[in-house]
């Protein structure tokens, strides 16, 4: 089985204090970490564990400045045999139809079964790439797996719907599936392995492999701005025991327990 | 044509919530650009669903067909592909949903519309689209401008627009499925229910609930002991259900819960969009996280901004204290 992950870098902003660039469409990258992005860890660890069932190979691809060739480098260190680079700094300006369109352009010449995207990347959090890629691909697609078994061609999986509802479905392979957290437990790489695969060789790809002519965006960020606030919070400040006093006062006097 | 189009989503005999909402935000585009809100059935036996949106759109199109008696992806886009290509809208609606997910791009990339995902509003300004997404875990939003084209395609969050009444006198056209079959590459099979839970967490009055800001699982344990002093029970965000710390049943969010305790205190919770669809009706929420920019604080009636760890054993006291009162 040869499988394709598509793996973003992505900024770890969770925790971290999100500023607006000067221009007003980006945000200041300098202070924050990066790391694979979390249901891409998924997708791996999924097309890791199809491998070992089925055997074939595993290709790593991102779409991504030459800071994310560590990122395919963890790739490479959990199971995938080889990464490519699409060079993002050779094509301006990206959006979901974009990205799909340039994964689409090295995906094409590759022999493939099945291709695992993230169900979402969690700093822009389109949730398009792969339904997208799939369409320019011409074959089938679901998004949000929980659950996959490949029996002969055909792929038995397990869609996410809302509430704790899941749909079972069947899709004949070659296909895309965009892979939702939990469907697994990743695994960590190993100190050797890791060791391994930074000797190992990142093919790159740019403007020089594939033309700009064609590329397309959907959509352009106007401007970035803080969200406005639903709701007025009353943030209570003191030390813990202060605090904590004055939320057991309002929770007496609203009969809350 | 410059007409407002939306995808009716139903499940199980019911229109799902997302589909009022998308014809509440068609309507206010279609007065505002003066022009008619078309919403589209696909179904099957379904003159109850359809009857029951008789008054929400100006025009209902319906395909009944037994191909459409559950939702597939590939099946909705073949005939969804045929009515766009045909009535040319300017924009259509559909629900950011796992449905919508699932057909959103995959639509406007088979015709070539500029597309996006994920809306939490749209306005046509001299006959340009934009719309507002939220980006980087909830804690900027983004206006979008499209390539310019005459028909546009996008999917819309859920709780974005609050329902409104309406009472137009919908005209139902049918219309000819374009497909009778599944496509051979994709087969619906079955729903698989959530197991059934031995907590439910819907039902108490008082809710912990935890996130990754727990940090290890055996910190449940002081967790788990806070919520016994106050009278709750434990439940938390997706992360912890993903390590298995904590068995599906105890999520909160779209693909978990809904909650509507009279108080509930999210513990090291950043408050994604997913996570607060599923607990922002509570009663009151009490928010302990140690950033205070954390989007949760933009749903919280009270905040504390520290460390979980070092307001837990003091609250737990004061708990104490007042019940000893
Ligand atoms: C289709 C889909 C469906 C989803 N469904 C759900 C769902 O049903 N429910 C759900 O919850 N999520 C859901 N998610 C995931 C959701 O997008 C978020 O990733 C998730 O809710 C984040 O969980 P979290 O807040 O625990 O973790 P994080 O976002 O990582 O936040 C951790 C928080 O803890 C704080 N923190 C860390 N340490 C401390 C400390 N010592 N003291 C105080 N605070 C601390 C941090 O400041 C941060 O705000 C879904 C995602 C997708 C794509």
């Amino acid at each position: 089985m040869d499988i394709i992950v598509c793996i973003k870098r992505v900024p770890q902003t969770a925790e971290a204090k999100v500023e607006i660039e000067s221009s007003g469409k980006d945000i200041v990258k300098d202070r924050l970490t990066f790391d694979m992005n979390e249901s891409d860890m998924y997708a791996l660890e999924e097309a890791v564990l199809l491998k070992e069932k089925f055997g074939g190979t595993i290709i790593a691809i991102s779409l991504s400045c030459s800071d994310a060739e560590d990122t395919l480098r963890i790739a490479l260190a959990k199971g995938a045999d080889t990464a490519i680079r699409i060079k993002a700094e050779d094509f301006d300006e990206l959006d979901g139809y974009k990205t799909a369109q340039l994964l689409s352009a090295v995906i094409k010449d590759i022999h493939f079964d099945v291709i695992f995207t993230g169900c979402i990347a969690t700093d822009d959090a389109y949730s398009q790439i792969g339904a997208t890629l799939a369409e320019l691909l011409g074959i089938p697609h679901a998004t949000l797996l929980t659950n996959i078994e490949v029996i002969d061609s055909i792929s038995h999986v397990h869609r996410e719907l809302e509430g704790g509802l899941q749909e079972h479905i069947e899709i004949s392979i070659p296909a895309l599936f965009t892979i939702q957290t939990g469907i697994n437990v990743p695994r960590y790489a190993s100190l050797i392995a890791i060791r391994r695969a930074a000797g190992k060789e990142i093919k790159l790809v740019g403007q020089n492999e594939i033309s700009k002519d064609q590329l397309l965006l959907n959509t352009q960020i106007e401007e970035l701005f803080i969200p406005p606030v639903a709701k007025q919070v009353k943030i209570i400040t003191g030390s813990p025991g202060e605090v904590s006093k004055e939320l057991a006062g309002i929770i007496r006097e609203k009969g809350l327990i | 044509m410059s007409e407002i189009f939306m995808l009716i989503e139903h499940r199980q005999d019911a229109i799902r919530d997302i589909s009022y909402e998308m014809m509440t935000c068609g309507r206010a585009l279609a007065e505002k650009l003066n022009t008619k809100l078309t919403a589209v059935f696909l179904g099957y036996d379904a003159d109850k669903l359809v009857e029951s949106i008789r008054d929400q759109a100006h025009r209902i199109m319906v395909v009944n067909n037994e191909v459409f008696k559950e939702f597939n992806a590939e099946s909705y886009q073949i005939a969804l592909a045929e009515i766009i290509k045909k009535e040319n809208p300017l924009l259509t609606l559909i629900g950011h949903t796992a449905f919508g997910m699932d057909l959103c791009p995959a639509l406007g990339t088979q015709l070539g519309i500029p597309f996006t995902t994920d809306c939490l509003d749209v306005e046509i300004i001299d006959g340009k689209l934009i719309a507002t997404r939220q980006m980087y875990d909830g804690k900027l939003n983004a206006k979008i401008r499209f390539r310019k084209n005459p028909s546009y395609l996008v999917s819309l969050r859920t709780g974005c627009f609050p329902v409104r009444d309406s009472n137009i006198e919908s005209e139902i056209v049918n219309i000819e499925s374009p497909i009778s079959a599944e496509p051979d590459y994709r087969k619906f099979v079955e729903y698989i229910e959530a197991a059934i839970s031995d907590v439910d967490i819907t039902k108490a009055d008082v809710v912990v609930g935890v996130g990754r800001g727990i940090k290890k699982k055996e910190n449940l344990a002081l967790i788990e002991d806070f919520a016994s002093t106050i009278g709750g029970v434990v439940a938390c965000s997706r992360p912890i259900v993903d390590a298995e710390w904590l068995p599906k049943d105890r999520q909160v969010g779209s693909s978990g819960k809904t909650v509507k305790p009279k108080l509930y205190i999210a513990l090291g919770i950043s408050g994604a969009f997913q996570h607060v669809v599923g607990m922002k009706n509570s009663g009151t929420i009490i928010a302990i996280n140690k950033d205070q920019n954390a989007p949760i604080f933009n749903e919280a009636d009270y905040g504390i901004v520290d460390d979980l760890f070092r307001v837990l054993p003091t609250f737990k006291n004061s708990i104490i204290e007042m019940k000893s009162k």
